[in-house]
């Protein structure tokens, strides 16, 4: 039975055909750096075999839109403090953050330890914990790009409407943009081009990837995460670079229109304001790369609504991923890959979610025949 | 005295060391095995009895909810053992059980479960002979723990082991993966999602016996991927045998339902439990017969080949996409959580 969406584009046939194409237009002294800015297409590539499948001849250099990993040490231990100091405290956060380490363990350590933690899927689904139980407070770890930030706001403006005053927001959203620009502005950065993220796109449209284009001379072509989206958006980055262009083009044409999805974007300036900084793991401070409540919403902000103390954790010094992060070290040249830090020992996020460029590679590197 | 080295080192015990994965294992191996003096692990343990070989097993289950599509607690109880005798290559014979009650259950949950047990085991043809109950304070239990623990005949014909699994023989699949995990998840109410899927859960009993009768002399190792998938259940069999195994993914059946909640929740089948299949492994000659066996019997229709078993010095698990591209099925951690983006 064919599954919408998902068989058309791992169509056997298609994906041949457009491997073909890919390999009579690359030339033997071709070397392209291509940065896939989204972990969804650090575990797309790695999932459907694809680095295997292309030539050598192009080169992922994997990018830091992976939401749970730059996230700085801190931030979990901050949110986990408050609900385990506090019994009426519920702690609530999607899948991804569940195994994130924190100081004293992971929100799942936390939960074992007997912690009110719960793995969320939506942030409604946290609200709806908030109404039916008007006695705790409902912490929502809320986390993502521009991607999700839609439906936390969503979620804000919705306790405001019912006047949920037991339902708060520890606000980790962060900005695709600011990331990629601050990337482009490191020295010795060379990326040739960008698989732009999915979904953040969906969000943000193409105008913003404009900037990269002209200013930085980087096609950007913002890519689905089907092997043949991915496949067909490499190929289009390589005819840009090959004819010495660079614009943004969408490669996901059937979620990502070019202004993006407007209400959202409305939405999120309705519920948001920027950070004047805010510290990623491995790249230091970037400005106005995060999102906060606006005062209007303080109520149902965390930080304003719970007493944090700001948790600073020193990262391990033979931790690399920083470097990893900015695309100058591959997952396996860090110190620590595979010996000190693996999935069931992670030092560093980008080890423990799954779209993290570690834990990809150890689970395709410690298992595959291929290198 | 111990024969082997207590190898475990972790200060608590978490739940990640129960979810089936590599945490469990090193859990059972680096703690329980050195002390317990276990010498092999699998399904069900050989005991010799003069001149009778005898499977042995015991189970806990701790599910929650207690009752959902397709099953409950009580039933999985049953057919969990059950299932594990038969993945010994043995006639399920008796079983006993316990029940951790919570203080404040209501009776009535305790006897649609006890219900539901006796129809399970009416159904597997396995005696319930009998057990124990222990009633624990309120929260000190999540409502309803059961253990089963039986016994089965060692088909004589049969010779199970890692040991004996070679280059070339095939992986044989009893049918469709994913069902009674994916229908826990939803089950619990966490997610806002519903789907037409129920549970799996069955004896495969009928299934093993008529697979033995076609194919003893190249049947070789048996598995019931449960907690932790057939991911676990694989990785654990190229381990012990000290092969490779590579897969065809378009061979291995997954429900649309369930394929969907996976592809939206970013989850792989391969990792979610099952309570109602297996896996065999059979050499070239006979895997034919041994499939044929199977789809013969009714539940077996979706029975495939799924696999092969080759040589290389990594002890891997490989699926192969229908466009050639490989990815290495790796053992998670812990329990399988939902993706964000």
């Amino acid at each position: 039975m064919k599954m919408r969406y998902i068989d058309e584009f791992r169509n056997p046939d298609l994906i041949k055909k457009t491997l073909e194409e890919i390999e009579r237009i690359v030339e033997p002294d071709d070397h392209f750096r291509i940065m896939e800015a989204c972990g969804g297409h650090t575990y797309s590539i790695f999932h459907f075999g694809l680095q295997e499948l292309l030539p050598k001849n192009i080169e992922f250099i994997h990018g830091p839109g992976c939401p749970v990993c730059v996230l700085p040490p801190g931030r979990v231990d901050e949110g986990l403090e408050i609900a385990s100091k506090n019994s009426e405290v519920i702690f609530t956060a999607f899948g991804d953050v569940m195994r994130v380490p924190g100081k004293k363990g992971s929100p799942l350590n936390h939960k074992a330890m007997g912690t009110d933690v719960r793995m969320i899927y939506s942030p409604l689904d946290a609200l709806n914990i908030a109404i039916k139980n008007p006695d705790k407070k409902v912490i929502l770890f809320a986390i993502g790009f521009e991607t999700t930030a839609p439906s936390t706001a969503i979620t804000v403006l919705k306790a405001k409407e019912l006047d949920i005053d037991n339902f708060f927001v520890y606000s980790n959203h962060v900005k695709i943009i600011p990331v990629l620009k601050s990337i482009l502005d490191q020295p010795n950065m060379r990326i040739d081009g960008f698989i732009g993220p999915g979904h953040a796109s969906v969000i943000i449209g193409a105008h913003p990837y404009e900037i990269i284009a002209k200013e930085y001379k980087k096609p950007v072509v913002i890519s689905g995460f089907e092997p043949l989206d991915i496949l067909q958006s490499i190929l289009m980055l390589i005819k840009q670079l090959k004819s010495g262009e660079s614009k943004v083009e969408i490669q996901y044409k059937r979620v990502v229109m070019e202004e993006g999805n407007v209400s959202a974007l409305e939405i999120i300036d309705q519920v948001f304001e920027d950070r004047p900084a805010f510290e990623w793991r491995g790249l230091g401070a970037i400005q106005n790369s995060a999102l906060k409540l606006k005062p209007e919403f303080a109520k149902w902000d965390a930080e304003v609504h719970f007493n944090v103390e700001k948790i600073h954790i020193e990262e391990n010094k033979d931790a690399q991923c920083g470097e990893i992060l900015k695309g100058m070290l591959k997952p396996n040249q860090c110190k620590l890959f595979g010996k000190v830090c693996t999935p069931d020992n992670p030092v560093g996020a980008l080890m423990v979610s799954s779209e993290g460029a570690c834990a990809t590679y150890y689970n395709h590197l410690y298992s595959t025949m291929s290198s | 005295m111990l024969k082997e080295k207590v190898a475990f080192r972790e200060p608590t015990i978490q739940l990640a060391h129960g979810a089936g994965g590599k945490a469990s294992r090193r859990l059972i191996e680096g703690l329980l095995v050195p002390y317990l003096n276990v010498k092999e692990l699998n399904d069900a343990a050989y005991v010799q009895a003069d001149q009778t070989k005898i499977a042995f097993t015991a189970d806990s289950f701790v599910v929650n909810p207690l009752r959902f599509p397709g099953g409950s607690i009580g039933e999985l109880a049953i057919n969990g053992t059950v299932n594990d005798i038969a993945m010994g290559g043995a006639k399920p014979l008796a079983i006993v059980t316990t029940l951790i009650i919570e203080a404040g259950l209501e009776t009535e949950i305790l006897e649609s479960e006890i219900k539901a047990m006796h129809e399970a085991a009416e159904k597997a043809n396995v005696a319930i002979v009998g057990g124990d109950t222990k009633v624990v304070e309120h929260q000190k239990a999540d409502k309803l723990f059961i253990t089963t623990a039986g016994i089965g005949l060692v088909d004589p014909r049969v010779n199970l082991s890692a040991s004996r699994v070679k280059k070339g023989d095939k992986i044989i699949l009893s049918g469709p993966i994913g069902d009674h995990g994916i229908t826990i998840l939803f089950a619990r109410g966490d997610l806002d999602l519903e789907a037409d899927i129920k549970s799996d859960t069955r004896s495969v009993w009928p299934f093993v016996s008529k697979l033995i009768n076609a194919a003893a002399p190249g049947l070789k190792w048996m598995r019931d991927p449960t907690r932790g998938g057939m991911a676990t259940a694989l990785n654990e069999l190229a381990r012990d045998a000290q092969v490779a195994i590579m897969l065809e993914e378009e061979a291995i059946k997954v429900h649309p339902e369930v394929r969907g909640a996976c592809e939206i929740l970013g989850l792989d089948p391969m990792h979610i439990a099952n309570e109602g299949q297996f896996i065999a492994v059979v050499s070239e000659e006979y895997a034919q017969d041994a499939l044929k066996a199977i789809q013969q019997v009714p539940g077996g229709e979706q029975a495939a080949i799924i696999g092969e078993v080759f040589e290389s010095d990594r002890h891997i698990v490989l699926s192969r996409s229908s466009y050639g591209g490989t990815r290495a099925i790796d053992m998670l951690v812990g329990d399988p959580l939902p993706r964000i983006c």
